[in-house]
């Protein structure tokens, strides 16, 4: 007997719609997993009767002959999402009881198109880290160990971190995620899963909990490159509520699967092959480029002159965007108050506000602030508008001489919780090669490359041009063919 | 540029965040190695570069002049900490 948890979205929908299972066994068969993974603190809500209630949907429309593209298929959800009568939160405590009286569009995009919810995920407050630490509701632990008796628990990566330790866990086939400085990519190399941000725009923000707006974009996160490729064609798609959302068809990107690279260029950008690269991932990078070739790619050096800058720049924006959209937690409208005996209104939001919001959270709001401040907003935030617009220019520059991009995900693999939670700096850094392309809004995925010497997965990172996922989902699955990444961590838990 | 405890205590009622004396005096240092990094950014040449504002091409839309929702009172209020005769409430704040 198959061991249902065990298949990926693509062999669920497929078998589903086979007759070799009902989607009742599968749900029951996630929700299991879920319960008994508690020791992994990847949810902050479980909600087993939702993926049953869509499960026996699912197994109506089949009888009737009315199967949509996820029927079946039950999915784990960001606790960025807005889910309409279900707590939603953001791992923060501003957030904590809210239950949203509206459906994100990325999430009623799914449920329309047969998936069922079997909760919703655990993250980094307000998308803000990227270790999973800032979460109110506990650090999520990642599933992999380094072994050798060594059992520190392991960051599962950031900000998706319950989406990646839930999929690598075998709790959920697949996941939602968001990206706003590597939220995606980060995660899935740390557990050895496929993620991708999709083009700035692709996916509606409406209904997801905002960070940064111009910088803030949903994706799929799964196990391998044709789920993330089922899971973006269910929640892309025009928006007219939200503003930035691209109006353009959705392309069909799994019909498009194609790992034959011949007449494809893959460019290399030596500004990243940075002094001190750590020597397990910068193996696993050379593997990449010898799997791309073998693929029929050609590889030429590209260059990115202005990537030492991109995390700066990031820094700057990313705050001052957090600044303002968080604002709005005022203990008025929802969410926690916290109203002080005889306090006043400017008392209640302040108190409010320093209750709510975590350390992290108030580190960046308060960086955000100081540099959108009268005599600083040039000198900063003008300044790193510009810095990215440059890097902007650099991609589009090596886009001319080559069709993708491919560079490591994360400078290493998976680091202990607690091993960088004391310099916001150090933690920052790890986002060095994730953040350049979510400033220049274009779609990025991370894929398993292989594991360290102390058997821990890294990921490598193919970016595209602007509107191309196909093109990353197509060298992503040349290198998934390679690779051979068939890794997964043992249960302990 | 660097913050003294002054400011960051500026900063903080600017963003209507009470911090304690011990949280503003944890964040100086913290805020200035932060700045101190990002001011890495000066030395970039940016003569003759526009900031960016849209970071891919995209035109604001406009749409019919039409009402598209409304008589969500209750809805909007459902989460409100506090909510009397269908309105949010707060503080008083004349007095």
């Amino acid at each position: 007997m198959t061991n249902l948890t065990d298949l990926t979205v693509a062999q669920i929908r497929d078998g589903f719609r086979a007759g070799d299972f009902s989607a009742r066994d599968v749900a029951e068969a996630f929700n299991a997993n879920v319960a008994a993974a508690r020791a992994l603190n990847a949810f902050i809500v479980e909600t087993p009767e939702a993926a049953l209630a869509a499960a026996d949907r699912a197994d109506k429309d089949r009888a009737a002959g009315t199967l949509k593209p996820l029927s079946g298929v039950p999915i784990g959800m960001k606790d960025l999402f807005c889910t309409q009568g279900v707590q939603t939160t953001a791992a923060s405590h501003m957030l904590e009881g809210f239950r949203p009286t509206y459906e994100s569009t990325v999430s009623q995009k799914l449920w329309d198109a047969g998936a069922g919810m079997l909760g919703k995920l655990n993250l980094d407050q307000f998308a803000m880290g990227s270790s999973n630490e800032t979460s109110y509701f506990g650090n999520v632990i990642s599933p992999w160990r380094r072994g050798n008796g060594d059992n520190a628990p392991l960051a599962p990566g950031g900000s998706s971190g319950g989406s990646s330790a839930a999929i690598a866990a075998r709790l959920c086939p697949a996941a939602t995620g968001t990206d706003t400085g590597g939220s995606i990519r980060q995660p899935a190399a740390f557990t050895g899963i496929s993620g991708i941000k999709p083009t700035y725009g692709r996916c509606s923000r409406w209904g997801i909990i905002a960070f940064a707006s111009s910088l803030d974009q949903a994706g799929p996160m799964a196990r391998d490159v044709r789920d993330c490729a089922i899971m973006l064609e269910a929640m892309a798609g025009f928006d007219p509520k939200d503003s930035t959302s691209l109006d353009m068809a959705v392309p069909q990107w799994e019909a498009g699967l194609s790992s034959n690279l011949k007449g494809k260029k893959v460019g290399i950008p030596k500004e990243y092959r940075v002094d001190g690269l750590d020597a397990d991932v910068a193996r696993v990078w050379d593997d990449g480029i010898a799997w791309l070739k073998d693929a029929g790619a050609e590889i030429v050096e590209v260059s990115l002159p202005h990537s030492k800058y991109a995390l700066p720049a990031y820094y700057i924006i990313a705050p001052a965007e957090a600044s303002s959209n968080l604002a709005r937690y005022d203990g008025v409208r929802y969410g926690l108050r916290d109203l002080p005996e005889g306090a006043n209104l400017q008392d209640m939001y302040a108190a409010t506000r320093a209750a709510g919001f975590g350390p992290e959270v108030k580190r960046r709001i308060i960086i955000g602030t100081y540099v959108l401040s009268a005599g600083f907003y040039d000198a900063y935030y003008t300044q790193a508008q510009k810095v990215r617009a440059l890097i902007a220019r650099d991609f589009a520059r090596a886009f001319e001489a080559c069709d993708v991009i491919l560079a490591p995900t994360a400078p290493s693999a998976a680091f202990a919780l607690g091993d960088k939670s004391a310099d916001p700096l150090s933690m920052y850094l790890n986002d060095v090669f994730a953040v350049p392309a979510s400033l220049a809004g274009l779609p990025a995925m991370s894929v398993p490359g292989g594991l360290t010497q102390g058997g821990l997965p890294l990921g490598l990172q193919i970016i595209g041009p602007a509107f191309d996922e196909q093109a990353v989902l197509n060298a992503g699955l040349a290198i998934e063919e390679r690779a051979g990444f068939t890794a997964r961590p043992e249960q302990w838990w | 540029m660097s913050v003294d405890l002054t400011t960051v205590k500026k900063i903080a009622s600017l963003a209507r965040l009470a911090v304690s004396e011990d949280e503003a005096e944890a964040l100086v240092p913290e805020l200035n190695g932060i700045l101190h990094w990002v001011e890495q950014l000066e030395e970039v040449d940016v003569a003759g570069i526009e900031p960016m504002t849209a970071v891919i091409p995209n035109t604001l839309r406009l749409r019919e002049d039409v009402v598209t929702d409304g008589d969500v009172r209750d809805k909007v209020l459902a989460n409100a900490p506090q909510a009397e005769h269908g309105f949010f409430t707060v503080p008083k704040v004349i007095e």
